[in-house]
């Protein structure tokens, strides 16, 4: 899995994009999985209605709601701010829809599910622009702000379903989460989709642009004259807009929703899944391939945990684990301490495999 | 003032930076019982000669004699064991402790039961009688007190360690007049108490008040050490700013002449323009097509005055009008709508965005006006860029590289043309030459000419006197907050004669610290 095999100018190049190193480690709990069961990555169609079933499947749609709010925490990490509320949002997001169909007491038409869809986005959109208006107007710190919104975020949410677990029968919003289109589950492709037209949003507009501009130098992009509030209030709507669609997912697969329990520290989950695609938490710089990546290594961790059989009180315990390693083998710092060593190494024995490396180092420095 | 034993004796000093030799052989020492002023404009080496003494970088070459002993400081906590107290610009105190708390904190008595608090405050207050400080109470909050005062309390905290030298690093830079008058007084009163006192600070006045004598540095080499009573204002100031003639003559006649042919008409009046703190209420008319210098030392209120044109500080007294039309610039959006650019002295903090590339540099600012939503296409972002690529030769010629990986002058050129791109009718230039090779700087100045030529108005600010001489027409002078005058360039305008005028009007102001007065010649 190192890859210690192939030609190291590629190699390494490709090894400075910090989004390689969750793919390899996507692949390592793969490949671990694997090893206990050579059946693990089979995909297989369900021959009686033809879906897809598999366990990337299970993967993917695990994925899903983090997906959505690693997403949205891109772009607020960017701007050098950070958005603890996505959590909350979402269950926000899961309440009012969850309530709205238990009193509209209506199974089968769609009408109800798209009214609760709407709702919810709206209410979650209101959540992030007040985030915004907070950091961008008042001038408060995101931590802050956000945090804030994060314990009224829940708190909101039991009002709205007065303190209760409430669960709903709804079978076009259920279809969110369960049904399939052409095979694939429709949650799969709805998260595909969005994050497509995010990153078509973000790239093929200015918006990335200046996002990034703001998150690298603040002042020098105010006196060239870029708009700070509206870009940072666009860009935690969109956070939590974005959040408000994970809450849709997250309740749509079970029906009701848990408002001590649904999208419970699931900001901790994409704060990690942005830094593991290589978005750096001071701002500047973003990658939404990356957060995809990050999103996909934690739900790929989870369900290896899962499926290792790992004890749940040790669960966190191994996901820390694997989470640190890859944060130092990411860390510049660590891997210029490493290849030193190695060229120190290298150069005490003089050991003719070593050469290789030692040359096209030296270019790399040369060049650089 | 023994000449025969210095307390601090700084030999061939030398502090690099990657690419910067910050300090080149610098040598510089202080006797006991003098305030020893240490002169220079920004890029001098000041900062980087104070942090050497005090600890907080470490010298490259050289050597450091504290009280006839060799000292090898490895962080602040060595240059402190030897006698070397700090009090920097920004009063770094605990608000929220009280003034006793600050002043004793690490040194508080400390009885069987901990720290005895009853002494520590009647140590503070013995403290603070030292300094003449007998009115202040130790128990009270440090927040309760002016920012003045707690630049005192600070000077105070530096004395607990009964240090042999003092840096001031501008200490009076948020203070008022009166609080400046106290703090001269405790100055004086520790130097007749022996200590050496180094004060660094943009007032000529008060250096000249205060100091008994003034090294002057510049681009980090010592250029003088003189006792301050044998020391003349334009002597002090042509040091510290140089002379550098061999660039450029003939842009100077170009812009001559064509100040003669362009018509007076104004494209910006401003009138009492100011904010508190930072420029006094100043009126400024600059005409059509014309390149206008704001000329006087750092600290005198040219940027000031520039930032509030440009709407990157909002004023607080005056007005501006734009070809007759009263305007509001209360921010930089509202300034580059009314077509007026500003670059900035600050390249790295203000100018550029580091990790961005060339090109996304360069298109910024029109992409900020058009809105997130209307993207430039990448034909526009590439016929743009290739523009001023082109225009100003920006090496290397790879609109994808990071801004942050070029040299300064490039970077510089992908600034200016930022703010061409923008199409400016009033260009502000702060400082455009700075740390940049005698190449760009022609490139630059050139430009400038060009674009008065095309009828655009240009701000041109730098501290090389020169160079704002050979290319405005009318140059604006600054000093202490304040405009002091307005000369119409011509031919027997010369560095001196700014020179003259800043420093002529320092010695009236005493008498005499309003109206400005309006020399001019031609």
């Amino acid at each position: 899995m190192s890859g210690r095999g192939s030609p190291q100018s590629l190699l390494r190049r490709a090894l400075g994009r910090q989004l390689v190193w969750g793919i390899v480690a996507i692949a390592a709990l793969l490949a671990l999985s694997l090893s206990r069961d050579p059946g693990y990555l089979a995909i297989s169609v369900n021959p009686a209605n033809g879906n897809l079933v598999g366990n990337l499947l299970d993967i993917l749609r695990a994925a899903a709601p983090l997906l959505m709010i690693a997403v949205g925490s891109c772009l607020v990490i960017a701007t050098g701010g950070i958005d603890l509320s996505v959590g909350s949002v979402m269950v926000v997001s899961g309440a009012v829809s969850m309530e709205f169909l238990r009193i509209a007491a209506d199974s089968t038409s769609p009408s109800p599910a798209l009214t609760a869809v709407a709702l919810a986005l709206a209410l979650s959109t209101a959540l992030g622009v007040v985030n915004g208006v907070l950091v961008a107007f008042v001038g408060l710190q995101p931590f802050i702000t956000t945090l804030v919104t994060l314990l009224a975020g829940r708190g909101l949410a039991k009002v709205i379903t007065s303190g209760q677990n409430t669960t709903a029968i709804n079978d076009p919003f259920r279809w969110i989460a369960n049904g399939y289109v052409v095979g694939f589950p429709v949650v799969v492709l709805i998260a595909a989709i969005v994050v497509a037209v995010m990153a078509v949003v973000v790239r093929r507009t200015a918006l990335g642009l200046m996002i990034e501009s703001i998150g690298i130098n603040a002042e020098a992009s105010r006196l060239a004259g870029i708009r700070q509030r509206g870009l940072l209030i666009t860009v935690y709507a969109i956070s939590g807009v974005l959040a408000g669609v994970a809450g849709l997912f997250a309740v749509s697969s079970v029906m009701t929703v848990d408002v001590s329990r649904t999208g419970a520290q699931l900001e901790m989950d994409a704060i990690l899944a942005v830094v593991i695609g290589g978005t750096s938490l001071a701002g500047g710089k973003f990658s939404i391939g990356g957060a995809v990546v990050g999103a996909l290594l934690i739900a790929t961790l989870d369900k290896t945990v899962v499926f290792l059989g790992v004890p749940s009180s040790a669960t966190p315990a191994f996901k820390a684990v694997v989470i640190i390693i890859l944060c130092l083998v990411q860390s510049d710092r660590i891997r210029g301490y490493v290849s030193t060593r190695r060229r120190v190494a290298a150069r005490g024995r003089a050991v003719p495999v070593r050469l290789g490396l030692m040359a096209d180092e030296t270019k790399r420095e040369r060049a650089s | 003032m023994s000449e025969a034993a210095p307390v601090v004796e700084m030999t061939d000093i030398s502090v690099e930076f990657p690419g910067v030799k910050a300090l080149d052989d610098v040598h510089f020492r202080m006797f006991p019982g003098e305030v020893h002023a240490l002169m220079g404009e920004n890029g001098a080496g000041k900062s980087t000669l104070i942090k050497a003494l005090t600890g907080v970088y470490p010298i490259d070459a050289g050597t450091i004699v504290v009280a006839g002993s060799e000292r090898r400081f490895r962080g602040t906590a060595d240059a402190e064991e030897a006698g070397i107290a700090t009090v920097y610009q920004e009063v770094s105190l605990c608000p929220n402790l009280t003034i006793g708390e600050n002043l004793m904190l690490g040194h508080e008595v400390r009885g069987p039961l901990g720290i005895n608090w009853r002494a520590t405050n009647a140590a503070a207050a013995e403290m603070l009688a030292k300094l003449g400080l007998e009115g202040l109470d130790p128990r009270k909050p440090l927040a309760s007190i002016s920012l003045g005062v707690q630049q005192l309390v600070a000077i105070a905290r530096a004395m607990v360690i009964d240090p042999r030298v003092l840096v001031l690093d501008e200490p009076t830079s948020s203070l008022d007049a009166n609080e400046v008058e106290t703090l001269f007084a405790i100055m004086r009163r520790l130097r007749d108490q022996g200590v050496a006192i180094l004060f660094v600070s943009h007032f000529l006045g008060q250096v000249f008040a205060i100091s008994d004598r003034v090294t002057v540095l510049r681009n980090g080499r010592r250029v003088g050490e003189h006792l301050t009573r044998e020391l003349d204002r334009a002597t002090l100031i042509s040091e510290m700013i140089g002379k550098d003639l061999e660039l450029l003559e003939s842009l100077g006649s170009a812009s001559m002449e064509h100040a003669e042919e362009h018509p007076a008409e104004a494209f910006l009046v401003a009138t009492g323009l100011g904010r508190k703190g930072s420029i006094d209420p100043t009126d400024v008319e600059l005409p059509r097509g014309a390149v206008i210098g704001f000329a006087g030392l750092l600290g005198s209120g040219r940027t000031e005055l520039a930032r509030l044109l440009c709407g990157a500080d909002k004023a607080d007294a005056g007005r501006v009008s734009i070809k007759g039309e009263e305007v509001a610039l209360s921010s930089p959006v509202a300034a580059l709508g009314r077509r007026i650019a500003y670059s900035t002295e600050n390249r790295r903090d203000e100018g550029t965005i580091g990790d961005l590339t060339v090109r996304e540099n360069i298109i910024l600012a029109v992409q900020a006006k058009r809105g997130w939503l209307r993207p430039l296409s990448r034909a526009e972002q590439d016929q743009i860029v290739d523009k001023y690529m082109k225009a100003f030769d920006i090496r290397p010629a790879d609109p994808e590289l990071l801004i942050k990986n070029l040299s300064g002058g490039n970077q510089q050129k992908v600034l200016l043309g930022r703010w061409l791109a923008t199409d400016p009718e009033l260009l502000i230039l702060d400082e455009p030459t700075r740390g940049i090779d005698v190449g760009a700087k022609a490139e630059i100045q050139e430009a400038v000419v060009d674009l008065a030529q095309g009828g655009v108005t240009t701000v041109f600010i730098s501290s090389e006197l020169d160079e704002v001489v050979r290319l405005c027409e009318r140059i604006i002078v600054l000093r202490d907050h304040q405009k002091i005058a307005e000369i119409t360039n011509g031919p027997e305008v010369t560095t001196q004669t700014i020179i003259d005028v800043i420093a002529d009007h320092g010695t009236d102001r005493d008498a005499d610290p309003s109206a400005p007065t309006e020399a001019t010649s031609s």
